[in-house]
């Protein structure tokens, strides 16, 4: 709750500082006072400690699921905001009504992760959307920024309906949006089938899974790079965590009339996400077709349906976030986004390149690293849950194939040799960079730092 | 307390050369922390022999039960000894080579050298797939950044296809984790899960072909001579000399004990599949005229028939691959060494232009003598005992039907590594020296003294090798009571 509360009032707060106080810097640091505070106040709740007792009716839960993926957002953004909030400056006037889009979205993801009614799962997954939608297009001079925010609105608002008519069959077949009540008898109804699948297809639509993908890389290729790593990661596990508590809680009981369905799609996204990813020229654009890939994978939690899977979750979406965070700050500093330009970027930037190699490592869940555990988890929930051992071998198939793209950039960088465009960064810049390696060594080391969190 | 320094000295000496700005100290650090790793390995073998010396263990990730546990058993002795042995020589043999960026290549060198002892030592799956995949990432950097013209794309050939491998095994390790009584990754448990035949055959294969990328083994083999060629010398010495043994061993630790009725069932097409490898790279090497390619291709000969051996099942042929996989070790690097000098000195690697070293370069060719007749396996050489336990073995084996027609196969490719080394050794070394090589010198003081330890370690080996096989026999007796197939077949 308090990280609820917070949010939304740094929100109106970041809204009327950029009317008020025109220094930079000063809104800068209110950006990063604002979400560090957001992730200790979200820690006090975790120890017990709650500032504000609002009784919710049974609509929302802070459960220790929802509060470490929390925290686990609000360090990803904080971590995003020391490593990019410099360039978010570059890309409009508008600072601070950036930042206040960003803190609207996390109030939103505190919802979609803690919902336990499906009418706040639709306020959350609106409430990230819309404040995107602008994002999207804050490049006002840009062709492409202004058609990828159009097409992001169209396609959005399009899954938003299908997801409201689920919504009400769901809400005919059971006679309840609370999802912890929802009985579906013996064997569910036709229209409670076909409500439970217009809601995994719009969800399916909000975390890009094939073949429902197909938004994903014009609108993250299109958008302000710094707005794309945000989209890319911490928007995307949310509604991931969103997808997973919704399917656990509320459809749990009828887990083997979706089980093959999300096996399907799951299978569908690796094979996309993967296989085209390996052709893409641009950096940006092989990052959009990763996020495609590695949502993929983490559909794998879903279909798991068992606490491996909700355990992995968390340590994915930590994974994936601060890794895909950190190359996308340093894309940030290039000058364009082809593989070609990051030729000799070692010998140019040793630092930038050593943390890169481990962020590249980690996305193709090499061990150590603290995406070879997320995957870990993921293809042990799936042998788990039994019966899926084509899907466990077709994901690690897909996760040699990501090995391909992500290695394609360590090899520009390390091995061919290039005129090197020279780039300018602050020794804070490098050192935050160089601390987000050492966290996913250390995550990928001891995985249980982050996830005894779940239970003690 | 021994293993662990067996994979800390390497690893954090690796870490410090990384901060080493000049050549030649990093070359000293690198030499330095390798003869520390020997001298701790030896001491391993003798003063420290107190099994709780050789043994730790510590929690790791306990809520998926898996724990840091590394034992020196006697396999891990003779690899960790070969790891440690290896180091040395390749440092000292490649002391002038020149290295773009030094103090990189010898921590990577070093890396790899920690995840390779790793891979010898645990006890565990989940961290033997770590240390797996750890030996093969500094491999990665050190092939692609140090080689020749193709190297990136033939590197990452190698890469992919063993990460394919890896991921496939890892697939199979998770299976086989799922089914242990206590949800455990420990190498104990893993001995005791009973699963049924069927199952057993699919995780086999999962877990084999990791193993037959690795070593490699026809029809997975596509990636080595390539990478050999491409790649630096020291580099090459670390992938065929060390790194082809993890294959090996995977097989005798983690294939035959825990799936045991499945080993039996598809050890005769395994076995078919090292025979054909073995005769069709024997027949390439005959006609190769890249001396860096007929090494290669005679590497995949000589793992082929520790394949056949291990899948006979008997302890002749067992304890015939773990002197085996040491001898293939030192032999081959010494055989990289002097392709390495010919190599710096000519300019080219093709035996058609080469002839008459003899007469030019006497110490040279008298130590190439040595470890190539070890190549072919002549008697009082180190490979002889390995090739005859071996043999031995696999003609008196019971599990398979056609021992005598693999003997015979394998007995084949014998007469045909001594066609193509002699045959080698012939152009190259005798004959007329052309204009290229009428001006050779003789080696250097560093190599001399190197190749000639390697051909005293040969000769020790082939006349005692009852030392070497003590450290082992336990090993082996241990593991083909766990790969006993007799309670599968009472079932029948």
């Amino acid at each position: 709750m308090n990280a609820l509360i917070i949010s939304a009032v740094f929100g109106v707060i970041m809204m009327f500082t950029g009317i008020f106080v025109k220094q930079k810097p000063v809104q800068h640091t209110m950006a990063i006072i604002g979400v560090a505070l957001l992730l200790l106040i979200n820690i006090l709740e975790m120890n017990g400690i709650v500032f504000f007792k609002v009784n919710t009716e049974g609509f929302m839960l802070f459960d220790r699921f929802a509060l470490l993926f929390n925290s686990v957002a609000f360090g990803s953004t904080l971590v995003y905001f020391l490593l990019s909030a410099r360039d978010m400056e570059k890309v409009g006037h508008y600072f601070a009504d950036y930042v206040a889009l960003i803190f609207f979205i996390l109030c939103g993801i505190v919802l979609v992760a803690s919902f336990q009614s499906l009418l706040i799962l639709f306020l959350g997954i609106e409430i990230i959307s819309i404040p995107l939608y602008i994002l999207t297009g804050t490049s006002k001079r840009n062709l492409k920024s202004n058609e990828a925010s159009l097409k992001y609105l169209l396609m959005g608002a399009f899954s938003t309906g299908i997801m409201l008519m689920g919504i009400a069959l769901i809400y005919g077949a059971t006679g309840t949006f609370t999802t912890r009540y929802m009985n579906f008898g013996e064997g569910p109804s036709a229209l409670a089938i076909a409500g439970m699948l217009l809601m995994f297809f719009s969800m399916a639509f909000k975390v890009s899974a094939a073949p429902f993908h197909f938004w994903t890389p014009d609108v993250y290729d299109g958008s302000p790079t710094v707005f794309t790593s945000f989209m890319a990661t911490i928007v995307k596990v949310a509604a991931f965590v969103g997808f997973i508590r919704l399917f656990y809680d509320a459809f749990g009981s009828i887990h083997e009339d979706w089980k093959l369905v999300a096996a399907i799609i799951a299978a569908c996204t690796l094979l996309i996400g993967n296989i085209t990813a390996v052709f893409q020229q641009s950096v940006k654009r092989m990052l959009a077709y990763s996020s495609i890939s590695q949502a993929g994978f983490m559909l794998l939690a879903l279909l798991a349906f068992n606490a491996t899977g909700k355990e992995g979750i968390i340590l994915y979406a930590a994974a994936y976030s601060l890794a895909t965070i950190g190359t996308f700050a340093i894309l940030l500093k290039m000058n364009d986004h082809s593989f070609e330009s990051f030729n000799g970027f070692a010998r140019q930037q040793p630092l930038l390149a050593g943390a890169n190699v481990v962020f590249l490592l980690s996305l193709s869940g090499i061990p150590l690293t603290a995406g070879f555990l997320a995957k870990f988890y993921m293809l042990k929930a799936t042998l788990e849950a039994g019966g899926l051992m084509w899907l466990v071998i077709l994901a690690v198939i897909m996760a040699a194939v990501s090995v391909y793209y992500y290695f394609r950039l360590i090899q520009a960088m390390y091995f061919k040799e290039g005129d090197g465009n020279a780039i300018e960064v602050s020794s804070g810049f490098k050192i935050m960079l160089v601390a987000v390696a050492a966290l996913l060594i250390i995550l990928g080391i001891f995985p249980n730092l982050l996830l005894n969190w779940l239970y003690f | 307390m021994v293993p662990v320094l067996l994979i800390l000295i390497p690893l954090l000496a690796g870490i410090v050369s990384f901060f080493i700005s000049n050549e030649k100290t990093a070359r000293s650090w690198a030499l330095l922390a390798s003869l520390i790793t020997l001298l701790v390995s030896i001491f391993g073998l003798t003063v420290l022999k107190d099994p709780s010396n050789l043994a730790f263990e510590t929690s790791w990730l306990g809520s998926l039960g898996s724990s840091f546990s590394v034992k020196l058993d006697g396999m891990g002795q003779i690899l960790c000894l070969l790891t440690a042995v290896s180091y040395p020589i390749i440092f000292i043999s490649t002391w002038h080579a020149p290295f773009n960026k030094a103090n990189n290549f010898f921590g990577l060198m070093l890396l790899a050298q920690a995840g390779l002892m790793g891979v010898f030592l645990s006890m565990d799956a989940l961290l033997f797939y770590f240390f797996w995949e750890l030996a093969l990432i500094p491999v990665y950097f050190l092939c692609s950044q140090w080689g020749g013209e193709r190297r990136i794309a033939v590197t990452f050939k190698f890469f992919i296809y063993t990460f394919i491998g890896s991921l496939l095994m890892l697939v199979g390790i998770l299976y086989l984790y799922s089914q242990t009584p206590g949800s455990s990754f420990a190498i104990a448990d893993f001995y005791n899960i009973n699963l049924p035949n069927n199952v057993q055959s699919r995780i086999f294969w999962l877990m084999f072909i990791a193993f037959a990328i690795k070593m490699p083994i026809f029809p997975f083999h596509t990636w080595q001579p390539d990478t050999y060629e491409q790649t630096n010398y020291a580099t090459t010495m670390v992938l065929s000399g060390i790194m082809v043994k993890m294959g090996v061993f995977g097989l005798i630790r983690w294939l035959l004990p825990v799936l045991p009725a499945a080993s039996y069932a598809w050890g005769d097409t395994v076995s078919t599949l090292a025979i054909i490898g073995m005769i069709y790279a024997s027949l390439i090497a005959i006609r190769q005229n890249d001396l860096k390619r007929l090494v290669a291709y005679s590497s995949i000969a000589h793992i082929g028939l520790m394949c056949v051996a291990i899948f006979a099942e008997t302890e002749s042929g067992m304890q015939g691959v773990m002197i085996q996989m040491f001898n293939h070790g030192i032999n081959i690097i010494a055989l990289w060494i002097v392709v390495e000098i010919i190599e710096r000195q000519f300019g080219t690697r093709k035996i058609s232009e080469l002839g008459g070293l003899a007469k030019k370069m006497p110490a040279l060719s008298i130590l190439m003598m040595v470890v190539a007749l070890a190549n072919i396996a002549l008697p009082l050489t180190n490979s002889f005992i390995g090739e005859f336990l071996m043999f031995n073995g696999i003609f008196g084996s019971t599990i398979t039907k056609y021992n005598v027609v693999f003997m015979v196969c394998a007995g084949i490719t014998i007469i045909l590594a001594a066609i193509y080394t002699l045959n080698m050794i012939r152009r190259v070394f005798y004959g007329e020296a052309n204009e290229l090589t009428a001006n050779a010198v003789d080696i250097r003081t560093n190599e001399k003294w190197i190749l000639v330890a390697v051909v005293v370690l040969i000769f020790v080996l082939g006349v005692y090798p009852q030392s070497m096989l003590d450290i082992s026999s336990e090993t082996v007796n241990g593991i083909l009571k766990e790969a006993d197939i007799t309670p599968y077949l009472i079932g029948k």
